[in-house]
């Protein structure tokens, strides 16, 4: 079985919201100096799912798909570290502003060009945007069903189980291979690399591929064949004022907060 | 009907879910002074007569897809049959809820009618026939506004984000049937088990009061504390997702951007630091009261009343407080 698991790089999403910042004019995220890009959270995740299934089944082929910069290598070699067989990195100045079409569309296209692909994974949406539509895009392109929201993922003889995650429960969804599945944090903790692990992957190569390589032009990654457009990026303002209810035990405090909640009728 | 704003509505135990009435006003109020109209389409088993119910809340005309391949959702089937019914109406936009089947559903169909798709909207409004849609992203920091080219234009819409109309039965509109012609041999996914966790009690999303708790209170054992604060306000209880991911509480109490959004009245937040994707999923509360130990906690800045204390301290107190409050 060959597995694709699709990792984004992106701004780390662990700093404080203090520090997070937006470049109204440019529409984009401006990152704090010296922080680094990380991976999707989801995304590990997926990685975490596949070497699941290669735990299983050892014959089991993993590899690291990734558009984006040069540094998304990181992410590549992070996840080869988990023990990923192998990376792609999908770089071109053409891939730099897509909208969600468009990444579907060299994401699929990098499947299509890979040997014999039976499962794609991805996050359940990009912890950027948090969009959450490149895996069914992908699976759509492909024509290949897509089973979203995994927190379990199993394949049984030739077909792909999954465990869906619902606002109010969990359905267990099937279809035969080839399909896409997108995951969610309840599959579990994704796995830490060990010290060999790191060492071994350093010295792995990554595959890069082009637009060229894949056969894509500006014709479908241009701005003018974007189908969404980003008209403004801004962080909301709140204006809550917070009142600290003092007092001279907690129990007091207590009350006091009773009497406040009480005074604006809230209870 | 290519002026039509179509809305996906869905049905539960014979009724238009709240979700789908809110979606009805939005559309309407998208469509004020233009010559657009606004359509519901139901697919189901048995929803014929919710159709009646679509128009009372503001769709000019309701389409009816019944069939009962569509009695529960498969993403297979319910794609097959939205293919049929945009081919048929050719709408211009088509709005979903941020529901299990919106979220499923809504980029299959984009990705299938090669269009855009703008997921989890908070507010939308009209620019020369273009939907302008805000939507939170990078975990509820930034607000994006985005709009689709191509038509038809395809968003979901978060729950609580649009005010309903007010129902009103004597309003009248025509009512069409469509045939899904499901063609069972291209369904390729089979859905084989589903389990509700239907929580006792007030819904959590529909709740007026909220208690929810974080990782600092330490352990499963101590919602008890919790559970009896929530019972003496009438409130419906909710954990961050550290106590999910921890399995002191099941999934389905998830308050944030990857669990359940809320918006009531009072909400408490006991014990939990408030990151972005916390806020996200209940910032729209009226009121926000936090109590933590640390006072730099993110939570403060979002909140109208604040303790810092060990909530072991004063969660308790409180709940007899509230009960003489609530008393007289
Ligand atoms: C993509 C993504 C999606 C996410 N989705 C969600 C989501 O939907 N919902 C969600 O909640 N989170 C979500 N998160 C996680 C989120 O970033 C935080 O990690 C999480 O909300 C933290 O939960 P917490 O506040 O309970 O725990 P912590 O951050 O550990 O905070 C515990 C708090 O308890 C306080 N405390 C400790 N002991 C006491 C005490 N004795 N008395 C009083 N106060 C005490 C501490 O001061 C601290 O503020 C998501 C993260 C990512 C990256
Ligand atoms: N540039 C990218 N490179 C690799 N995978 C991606 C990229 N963009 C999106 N994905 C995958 O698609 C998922 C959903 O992304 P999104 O639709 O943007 O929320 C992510 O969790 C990734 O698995």
């Amino acid at each position: 079985m060959h597995i694709v698991v699709c990792v984004k790089q992106v701004p780390d999403w662990d700093i404080p919201p203090s520090s997070f910042k937006v470049d109204e004019a440019a529409k984009r995220v401006v990152s704090p100096p010296g922080v680094a890009p990380v991976r999707s959270q989801f995304d590990e995740i997926g990685v975490e799912a596949a070497m699941r299934l290669k735990d299983q089944s050892p014959d089991t082929k993993v590899t690291i798909m990734s558009m984006g910069p040069e540094e998304a290598r990181d992410a590549i070699k992070h996840s080869l570290a988990m023990g990923a067989d192998e990376g792609l990195l999908l770089t071109d100045p053409l891939f730099e502003d897509l909208d969600w079409y468009q990444i579907a569309l060299v994401l699929s296209t990098a499947v299509k060009k890979l040997d014999a692909v039976d499962f794609v994974i991805c996050g359940r949406q990009a912890v950027d945007w948090d969009m959450g539509v490149t895996g069914t895009g992908i699976a759509e392109l492909l024509g290949w069903p897509a089973l979203t929201i995994g927190k379990d993922v199993q394949v049984n003889d030739g077909t792909a189980v999954v465990e869906r995650v619902l606002m109010d429960g969990f359905e267990t969804v099937e279809a035969p291979l080839p399909v896409v599945a997108t995951v969610s944090n309840e599959l579990g903790e994704p796995r830490y690399p060990k010290l060999q692990q790191i060492m071994k992957a350093a010295r792995k190569q990554v595959t890069v591929w082009s637009a060229a390589d894949l056969g894509l032009d500006a014709s479908q990654l241009g701005e003018e064949a974007r189908k969404l457009t980003l008209e403004r990026l801004y962080i909301p303002v709140s204006d809550s004022e917070c009142e600290i209810i003092e007092g001279d035990t907690p129990e007091e405090k207590a009350q006091n907060l009773a009497r406040k909640l009480s005074e604006a009728k809230l209870i | 009907m290519a002026n039509a704003i179509l809305v996906v509505g869905e049905v539960a135990e014979g009724a238009l879910v709240p979700i789908s009435a809110e979606l009805l006003g939005g559309a309407r109020r998208l469509a004020e002074g233009s010559d657009q109209t606004v359509a519901c389409v139901l697919l189901g088993s048995g929803v014929e007569g919710v159709a009646q119910e679509a128009i009372a809340f503001g769709a000019d005309e309701a389409f009816v897809v019944d069939d009962p391949a569509l009695t529960e959702y498969n993403s297979d089937v319910y794609l097959q049959a939205m293919l049929k019914v945009a081919e048929q109406l050719s709408p211009a936009m088509i709005l979903f809820g941020q529901t299990n089947l919106g979220r499923d559903l809504a980029p299959r169909l984009a990705f299938r009618l090669e269009t855009g798709v703008i997921m989890d909207c908070v507010e939308m409004t009209m620019e020369g026939g273009r939907l302008m849609a805000t939507r939170p992203c990078y975990g509820g920091n930034a607000r994006a506004v985005n709009a689709v080219r191509t038509d038809p234009q395809i968003a979901t819409v978060r729950a609580k984000s649009q005010d309903p109309l007010e129902r009103d039965d004597s309003r009248q509109g025509q009512v069409t049937k469509i045939d899904a012609g499901i063609d069972q041999a291209a369904v390729r996914v089979k859905v084989t088990e589903r389990k509700g966790m239907t929580a006792e009690g007030v819904r959590l999303e529909d709740a007026d009061v909220v208690v929810s708790a974080g990782r600092g209170l330490g352990g499963p054992e101590n919602f008890d504390v919790i559970e009896e604060l929530a019972g003496a306000l009438g409130a419906a209880v909710g954990a961050s997702r550290a106590v999910c991911d921890l399995g002191w509480r099941p999934v389905s109490d998830q308050v944030g951007l990857t669990g359940k959004v809320v918006s009531p009245t009072l909400y408490i937040a006991i014990a939990i630091s408030g990151a972005s994707q916390h806020m996200a999923g209940c910032s729209g509360s009226k009121n926000i009261v936090a109590i933590n130990k640390d006072p730099d906690a993110n939570i403060f800045k979002a909140s109208r009343f604040g303790i810092v204390e060990d909530y072991a301290k004063v969660v308790k107190p409180l709940t007899e407080a509230v009960q003489r409050e609530k008393g007289g």
